[in-house]
């Protein structure tokens, strides 16, 4: 068979205790005997450790947060691909996906290819709309509500038990036990990310997720259950299992079904004592412990590619359940003067 | 009572829950009880093939069971004939 030849760009770049997905994209990608690829990772900050590692990335490129507004980000791509040319971007980051998703048209008009939920999509499952979201779509969801302002704890005793968790729009999630947690959490994450801060009820049990691929058309590509064997102090899964869930897999692939889901997703789920699932978020991408899918034997980020290019690909049923991964971290040796190109010129 | 479908015994007395993801181990008398139950035999015919094995009388291996059972109950690995 012929290989696909083409470029890749994808971000998510920094391997951290808190990683992102680009990496273990790049490595699903690589795997991949279907393309001929060359893999450009596009950085936020020149010290993402995607950056310097060995047979990851062919090229990397610094580009702006998406903060600096939708038009300076695209004229930064739109550079990059004027001198190395992109047939595929991988966003990896929720931040960015919106500027992505409205970009879709630009992008489109100069031949670079994106794989991404709907605008409708994306903004229907944000944390602040997903009791209408368990109601629309059947699925069992903590109550949840947004505040804007530290005056509006005291009423929160009015409608939720403590402990309680306060999220941010995108990023963070802390438990709180009382009022003054709350106002403690609401503070950090909204300098951090802003309002409105979701306050959502504490489901006690085990958090279980889903790594899933969505055709469009109501089709679910590919679909693997995990459970977090160990977390980290971010509460991001440092080892994990795949899991033979049934009743996990048949909500998701009911809410892809119902949602006509396109792109990837993550699923976060909280399986209580009495069996009762209960959606407490959904990851309008591809997440970060995706390795483990192509270890248990779904390739998602290669189908993701196929399907962005217009490729028939089958759903994939089969995985093996009991697969684990467990991350480690690992001295880099770099040389500074890789670190000086790239902060000078914005490429390396 | 009988181990639930999806729960996976290994040689060396490993468990994994698959649905859970949990994971146990147990002795090699446990690991020889499970066996038993996971081919659907019987209680009875476990403390026949135990006692005929060990030295041990029947109201110890019951009391031995039992907590074992309770054990096994708690963790969700095994389901009683009442529970279907």
């Amino acid at each position: 068979m012929n290989k696909i030849k083409l470029t890749i760009a994808v971000t998510g770049l920094s391997n951290t205790d808190n990683p992102g997905p680009g990496i273990p994209v790049v490595r699903g990608i690589r795997e991949s005997d279907r393309f001929d690829v060359r893999i450009i990772g596009l950085a936020y900050e020149n010290l993402e450790p995607g950056i310097y590692m060995k047979g990851a990335l062919d090229k990397t490129y610094l580009i702006p947060y998406p903060s600096v507004g939708q038009e300076a980000y695209m004229e930064r791509i739109m550079e990059i691909h004027k001198k190395d040319p992109i047939d595929l971007i991988i966003p990896n980051l929720d931040a960015e996906l919106f500027t992505f998703m409205k970009s879709a048209k630009l992008l489109g008009g100069k031949n670079i290819t994106t794989y991404l939920p709907t605008l409708d999509q994306l903004e229907e499952r944000q944390k602040d709309k997903l009791e209408e979201y368990g109601k629309k779509y059947n699925v069992k969801v903590p109550h949840g509500k947004s505040i804007t302002s530290i005056n509006d704890v005291p009423k929160l005793s009015d409608e939720f038990e403590y402990p309680l968790l306060v999220k941010g729009k995108f990023y963070d999630a802390h438990i709180a036990y009382n009022q003054e947690q709350v106002v403690n959490n609401f503070n950090k994450i909204s300098a951090k990310w802003g309002v409105p801060v979701i306050i959502q009820e504490f489901i006690r049990g085990t958090e279980v997720n889903v790594v899933a691929l969505g055709d469009g058309s109501g089709k679910t590509i590919a679909a693997i259950p995990m459970r977090k064997q160990y977390i980290t102090d971010k509460g991001k899964a440092w080892s994990g299992v795949t899991l033979g869930d049934k009743t996990l897999l048949s909500i998701t692939n009911n809410l892809i079904r119902d949602t006509q889901w396109k792109g990837g997703m993550e699923l976060e789920m909280i399986r209580t004592n009495e069996n009762d699932y209960y959606l407490i978020e959904i990851n309008p991408r591809i997440p970060a412990w995706v390795y483990l899918a192509v270890g248990a034997g779904q390739n998602i980020p290669e189908a993701l590619v196929l399907l962005a290019l217009g490729e028939e690909v089958k759903p994939m049923t089969e995985y093996e359940i009991g697969k684990m991964f467990i991350r480690y971290s690992y001295d880099l040796i770099g040389n500074i003067s890789d670190f000086e190109k790239l902060s000078i010129s914005g490429e390396l | 009572m009988k181990l639930k479908e999806n729960i996976a015994v290994s040689e060396s007395g490993f468990l994994f829950d698959s649905n859970s993801g949990e994971s146990f181990s147990v002795n090699s008398s446990g690991k020889e009880i499970l066996k038993l139950l996971s081919e659907d035999i019987e209680i009875a015919a476990i403390e026949k093939s135990l006692l005929e094995k060990y030295d041990i009388d029947s109201p110890t291996f019951n009391r031995y069971m039992d907590d074992f059972a309770h054990t096994l109950r708690r963790f969700n690995l095994i389901e009683f004939e009442e529970d279907e």
